[in-house]
C-alpha cells in the first residue's frame, strides 16, 4: 500500500529510477546509441530548420532540482511531433507548416476582471520576467507523453501585474487565429470553432507549477510548439496547455473551451491527468513515453495528476474527479 | 497492351503494387524517418491502406461494367492484400496499445465502440480471405457469392472505425464515405434494373 501511495502522489523528491521502469532507461540508452549513429534522421524538413536556426538563446536559471533530467525527451521529438491543429491534424504538420506564422511582432492583451488591463509585447515576454527552466512531464490526452525542459515564468507573475479583481474566478486564454498563415484552419473538414480557447480556475492559474513558457531546451519556442508564448499545466492533459497565446482574460464565469465545446463527453474543463477516468474512446491507464517503437512501445502506467499530486491534489479536495473530468 | 504484357507480367505488376505501401512503411521505419512514435504511424498507415484497398476492390465491378476489366480480374489479389494490411494493423494495435494484455483487450472491445467495429470488420474479412482459393469457391458454389457480400457490411464497419476515431478533422472520413455511398447507389440501381 505504501508503495502505491508513493507512486500515486509523487513529487520531485523521489528519485526518477523509482518511478520509471528500468525498460525506459534501457530503451533510452538504446535510443542515445541510435542517435549517435546516422540512423536518426527524421528531423529533416522545415521543422528542423525552424527549431535549430531561428531560435534565439535565452537567459534563465536552470532546473537543478529536477529528477527528470535524465529522462528528457530528445529535442527532435519535442519539435517534430506536435498537436497544433491550426496547422493540420497530423503530428508532423505543425513542424512542416507552422513557420508560416508571424511571431514578431506579437501582442498579448490581458483584460477582463483586472484592475489594470493592458498589452504585452514580444520584448516584454522575453525580457520582462525572470525566466526559469522547468523540466516537466507532459501527458497528452491521446495517451502518449514526453518530458520537456521548458523555459518560462509562472503565470501568477504575469497575472499579478494586471491585478485580478476579487470577483475574478477563472482565466480564459485564446490562441492566434490568422487563417492566411494557418492552413489547418482552412481545411473544410475541420470542425473546431476557431480561435482555440482554453481556461483555468483562478487558483489553478495562480498555482506555482503553472507556467507560461517562452522557450524549450534553452532557446525560444519553435512555432510548432506554440511560439512565442504558451501555457504549460503539467498535471493536466496537453490540450489545456494552449499555444501561441494572444489574449488572456480574467472572468467570473467558467470559460467555454474548444475541446469541451466540441465534445463535452470526451473532454472536460478540468482535464486532470487521471488513470481511473477513461477517455470514452480509449483507456488512460497507460501512456507511451516517446520515443516509442514497435518492439519497445515504452508503455508506462499513468499516474494521477501526472505525478504532481503532492502539489496540486489540494486544489480538488472534495471534488468528484469522475464528474469533473 | 495485350501484346506488350503477358498475363504473368501483369500479375507481377499488381502484386508489386499491393506490396509498395507496406514496403514504403518498412523502409521509412528502418531508416528512422517516422518520428518518435513510428509504431502509431505504421499502425495508421496499414489501417488506411486497408480501407483504400477495400474501396478499390469495390470499384472493380463498376469499372468492369464501364468496359475496363483490368481491376476486376485482380479483385482476389487486392482483397487478400486488404486482409493482410488489416491483420498487420490489428497485430500492431495488440502489441503497441494493448501489450498483449487479454483483460485490457476485453475492456477495449467492451468500452470502445471504434475498437469493436474495427475488430468486427476484420472478423468479417477473415472468412472471405479463407475462402478466396479456387477450391473454396468451387466447394461453396452459389453460396460463395452470398458469403462474399459480407464485404459491404465489413466496409461500413471499417468506415465507422475511422469516422469514430477522427478527433476533429473528418475530411478523409467524409471522402471515403462519399465514395462508398456512390458505389452503393450504383449497386442498388444495378439490382433494381437487373
Amino acid at each position: 500500500m505504501q508503495t502505491m501511495r508513493r507512486r500515486i502522489y509523487t513529487d520531485g523528491t523521489i528519485a526518477s529510477s523509482e518511478i520509471t521502469p528500468e525498460t525506459v532507461f534501457l530503451n533510452r540508452r538504446a535510443f542515445i546509441a541510435a542517435s549517435a549513429g546516422s540512423a536518426w534522421s527524421w528531423s529533416a524538413g522545415a521543422g528542423a530548420a525552424q527549431s535549430t536556426t531561428d531560435r534565439a538563446d535565452l537567459a534563465y536559471s536552470p532546473d537543478f532540482d529536477s529528477t527528470l533530467e535524465a529522462e528528457k525527451t530528445p529535442v527532435e521529438a519535442v519539435t517534430t511531433y506536435n498537436n497544433f491543429y491550426e496547422f493540420g491534424t497530423d503530428k508532423s504538420d505543425p513542424a512542416r507548416h507552422a513557420h508560416a506564422m508571424t511571431t514578431d511582432p506579437w501582442t498579448v492583451s490581458v483584460g477582463g476582471l483586472v484592475e489594470k488591463p493592458g498589452e504585452l509585447h514580444l520584448e516584454d515576454l522575453l525580457s520582462g520576467f525572470d525566466l526559469e527552466e522547468r523540466i516537466y512531464r507532459f501527458r497528452c490526452v491521446e495517451a502518449w507523453s514526453m518530458v520537456v525542459p521548458w523555459i518560462g515564468f509562472p503565470l501568477s507573475d504575469l497575472l499579478r501585474r494586471f491585478e485580478p479583481k476579487s470577483e475574478g474566478r477563472f482565466v480564459e486564454f485564446k490562441t492566434l487565429y490568422r487563417p492566411s498563415e494557418m492552413r489547418g484552419t482552412r481545411s473544410f473538414g475541420s470542425i473546431i470553432d476557431w480561435p482555440y480557447r482554453e481556461g483555468l480556475r483562478l487558483d489553478e492559474a495562480m498555482h506555482p507549477l503553472t507556467l507560461l513558457a517562452v522557450g524549450l531546451y534553452g532557446k525560444t519556442l519553435p512555432n510548432q510548439n506554440g511560439a512565442p508564448l504558451r501555457l504549460v499545466v503539467p498535471w493536466k492533459y496537453g490540450f489545456k496547455s494552449i499555444k501561441s497565446i494572444v489574449e488572456i482574460n480574467v472572468t467570473d464565469q467558467q470559460p467555454a473551451t474548444s475541446w469541451q465545446t466540441l465534445q463535452s463527453k470526451e473532454y472536460g474543463f478540468y482535464a486532470n491527468v487521471n488513470p481511473d477516468v477513461d477517455h470514452p474512446r480509449w483507456s488512460q491507464r497507460f501512456e507511451r513515453r516517446l520515443p516509442s517503437s514497435i518492439f519497445k512501445p515504452n508503455r508506462v502506467p499513468t499516474v494521477l495528476f501526472n505525478g504532481y499530486g503532492e502539489s496540486v491534489a489540494g486544489l480538488y479536495d472534495g471534488m468528484d474527479l469522475r464528474r469533473f473530468y | 497492351m495485350r501484346w506488350v504484357m503477358s498475363p504473368r507480367l501483369i500479375t507481377c505488376v499488381v502484386v508489386t503494387a499491393c506490396v509498395v505501401p507496406l514496403a514504403l512503411l518498412a523502409w521509412q521505419l528502418a531508416a528512422g524517418q517516422l518520428g518518435p512514435d513510428p509504431a502509431k504511424y505504421v499502425m495508421q498507415g496499414t489501417g488506411s491502406w486497408a480501407l483504400r484497398g477495400l474501396l478499390l476492390v469495390l470499384c472493380a465491378a463498376p469499372f468492369a461494367r464501364l468496359g475496363w476489366r483490368g481491376l476486376f480480374r485482380f479483385r482476389r489479389t487486392l482483397g487478400v492484400a486488404v486482409f493482410v494490411y488489416a491483420t498487420l494493423h490489428l497485430l500492431l494495435f495488440a502489441q503497441v496499445y494493448v501489450g498483449w494484455d487479454a483483460p485490457l483487450l476485453m475492456e477495449e472491445l467492451e468500452e470502445r465502440p471504434y475498437v469493436l467495429v474495427g475488430f468486427a470488420a476484420w472478423a468479417l474479412f477473415l472468412p472471405l480471405a479463407l475462402t478466396s482459393t479456387d477450391a473454396a469457391r468451387r466447394w461453396l458454389g452459389r453460396r460463395w457469392r452470398l458469403l462474399h457480400r459480407l464485404v459491404y457490411p465489413a466496409t461500413v464497419l471499417a468506415w465507422l472505425h475511422i469516422y469514430w476515431l477522427a478527433r476533429s478533422d473528418i475530411a478523409e472520413a467524409l471522402i471515403y464515405g462519399a465514395l462508398f455511398v456512390g458505389l452503393l447507389v450504383w449497386r442498388m440501381r444495378r439490382v433494381r434494373m437487373g
